[in-house]
């Protein structure tokens, strides 16, 4: 085979393989604007004939999913900044600062990525019970506050941060709260980006927790919405195709915006890892 | 206590309370929960809680629920794990070859699946197996083939999930593949050219052994996701036809949040906890081998 043809089979089967990975999300995008029952005539449109908002302004006047939106942004924008801030501040203090016990507990810390979360998620429920936080935001936000994945990463980064730096701030007397602050944290921003997309992202998507901690439709995320949704709704295909529209749409644009830090975090977490 | 010190302690001190206190904390009382009888009605009364020592245990391995929850798990990482690894390896590989152009942009598409909402994309892949109207069944009609009963049908049903797992984690470990195929020097291409090696020579004796350690990441990490399978089931099919697509998770969540047998659920928790660590061990062990 010479090259020319091998380009074209090459990028032929990229092709293919870029339709039927992109062909769900088209096929979502595209029934969540047809008529009511439009997406199971026979034979099928692939777009529809005559594009409506109908869906949409069923799930907001009717439906009211802008609540499980609002309940969404506000949980995924609380996990982000705090897990930057505390995920930050211990890996600072693995990476740069000296204390007895260092290596042990940074050790022990790692076992977590090995420990499934639904093995305490029971206990962790019973604990928010406890704290009265079953069915408010603060229950589904607290237990990702601090994430031991968040920690290792942004270590992992500082490390590569030259301790002469930290000794000549020291040295002018600047505090420790100072060199974290206005010398450390800016030159973390890439990371602290990263983690923070990556974060935003996982908090918007997750399932499990919010489920159980958010029992009353007042406080329900997107994902928990849409899932409940869809058992009142079974036939109402273009309903639901809608709704998951709302769902991934806005994770889906902030990935394809900010891909290079996510992708950049995959990355560092599994290499070294 | 040195300056240094105290500065650490003040920098840790958020982070490592709220893991400890809402994470490791937890995962013990976790495996003590799983030695009682913690039920509904010790929610109501805290008196009504006995320690049973193992009887949690001897009850689910005496269950065929827990059997076939088990069962029907490592089915799913069996057959998605090894799937997942092999079309993310072969994607990684057209993606990375010298004469790919519009890297970036397949990169992009292939890995899109991975950020979207699992329990929105099970919603569109339910619709998508649909006996009647689904496009799958269409698009095997048009040649020549079905209906399948995809989710309906107990021959078929955790298969149709393996393919959505596959379709939505796939662009992940693509990923990783890829970091890998970098860091292998070109020189060792050459070299098995000169050889007289061909591309399939160059494949099996420089690329599948330079990237043993990712495969031995990926494994790792592809089983710890897949063993802990719940949305795609909850959303999809409650664990029909048959229990087939009953999972180890579902069933902690069932157990648990649902009838509040709460003792009982901690205990599948902790096998599962169990199976994830001898899967991880396995492939280390397999790896150290090679």
């Amino acid at each position: 085979m010479n090259r020319r043809a091998q380009s074209i089979a090459l990028h032929t089967t990229l092709a293919i393989g870029a339709i039927i990975t992109l062909f769900p999300i088209f096929w979502m995008l595209s029934a969540s604007f047809m008529t009511a029952g439009e997406a199971t005539v026979v034979p099928p449109h692939l777009v529809p004939h005559a594009p409506t908002l109908a869906q949409y302004r069923e799930l907001f006047v009717r439906l009211n999913i802008a609540r499980a939106f609002v309940s969404s942004t506000v949980i995924a924008v609380i996990v982000t900044i705090g897990c930057v801030l505390f995920s930050s501040m211990a890996g600072y203090a693995f990476a740069k600062l000296r204390f007895p016990g260092r290596q042990r507990l940074f050790g022990l810390l790692l076992i977590a990525l090995v420990i499934p979360p639904q093995v305490g998620m029971l206990p962790l429920f019973l604990l928010m019970k406890q704290l009265h936080l079953v069915n408010t935001y603060w229950g589904a936000i607290i237990p990702s506050l601090a994430t031991v994945f968040g920690i290792f990463l942004i270590r992992q980064f500082m490390l590569s941060i030259p301790q002469e730096l930290l000794e000549a701030a020291r040295l002018d007397g600047a505090s420790e709260l100072r060199i974290y602050w206005s010398i450390v944290l800016p030159l973390a921003r890439p990371i602290l980006a990263t983690l923070a997309t990556f974060m935003f992202m996982s908090t918007w998507n997750d399932f499990m927790w919010p489920l159980i901690i958010l029992s009353n439709q007042s406080h329900y995320t997107l994902p928990v919405a849409i899932a409940s949704l869809s058992g009142e709704h079974v036939l109402d295909v273009e309903l639901m195709m809608a709704s998951s529209v709302l769902t991934v749409l806005p994770v889906l644009l902030l990935f394809v915006v900010l891909q290079r830090y996510y992708i950049a975090g995959l990355m560092a977490g599994s290499v070294k890892g | 206590m040195n300056a240094e010190t105290r500065a650490a302690l003040l920098f840790l001190a958020p982070a490592m309370l709220l893991i400890g206190i809402f994470f490791f904390a937890p995962v013990i009382a976790g495996f003590a929960l799983s030695l009682t009888d913690f039920d509904l009605y010790t929610i109501g009364d805290i008196h009504n809680l006995r320690f049973i020592a193992l009887r949690n245990y001897r009850e689910l391995l005496g269950s065929s629920i827990f059997w076939t929850a088990f069962g029907n798990t490592l089915y799913f990482a069996l057959v998605g794990g090894p799937l997942t690894v092999i079309v993310s390896l072969g994607a990684a590989l057209l993606v990375n070859t010298r004469l790919t152009r519009y890297k970036a942009f397949f990169r992009t598409v292939y890995f899109a699946p991975v950020v979207t909402t699992l329990v929105a994309v099970s919603i569109v892949f339910k619709y998508l197996y649909h006996p009647r109207f689904g496009v799958v069944n269409r698009a095997l009609g048009h040649i020549g083939l079905g209906p399948v009963d995809w989710l309906g049908d107990p021959r078929f049903a955790m298969l149709s999930i393996i393919i959505l797992a596959v379709w939505k984690g796939f662009g992940y470990t693509m990923i990783i593949f890829i970091a890998g195929l970098q860091n292998i020097p070109e020189e060792l291409y050459e070299a098995a050219k000169i050889d007289g090696a061909g591309p399939w020579g160059r494949f099996r004796h420089v690329t599948v052994p330079m990237l043993g350690p990712t495969f031995l990441f990926v494994g790792i990490v592809v089983a710890i996701g897949q063993l802990q399978i719940f949305a795609e089931p909850y959303v999809m099919t409650m664990g029909g036809p048959l229990n087939r697509t009953v999972t180890a998770v579902m069933l902690m969540y069932q157990q648990g949040f649902k009838w509040w047998r709460m003792g009982y659920a901690a205990a599948v928790a902790f096998i599962l906890f169990l199976v994830i660590g001898a899967a991880t061990l396995v492939q280390m062990r397999f790896q150290e081998k090679r």
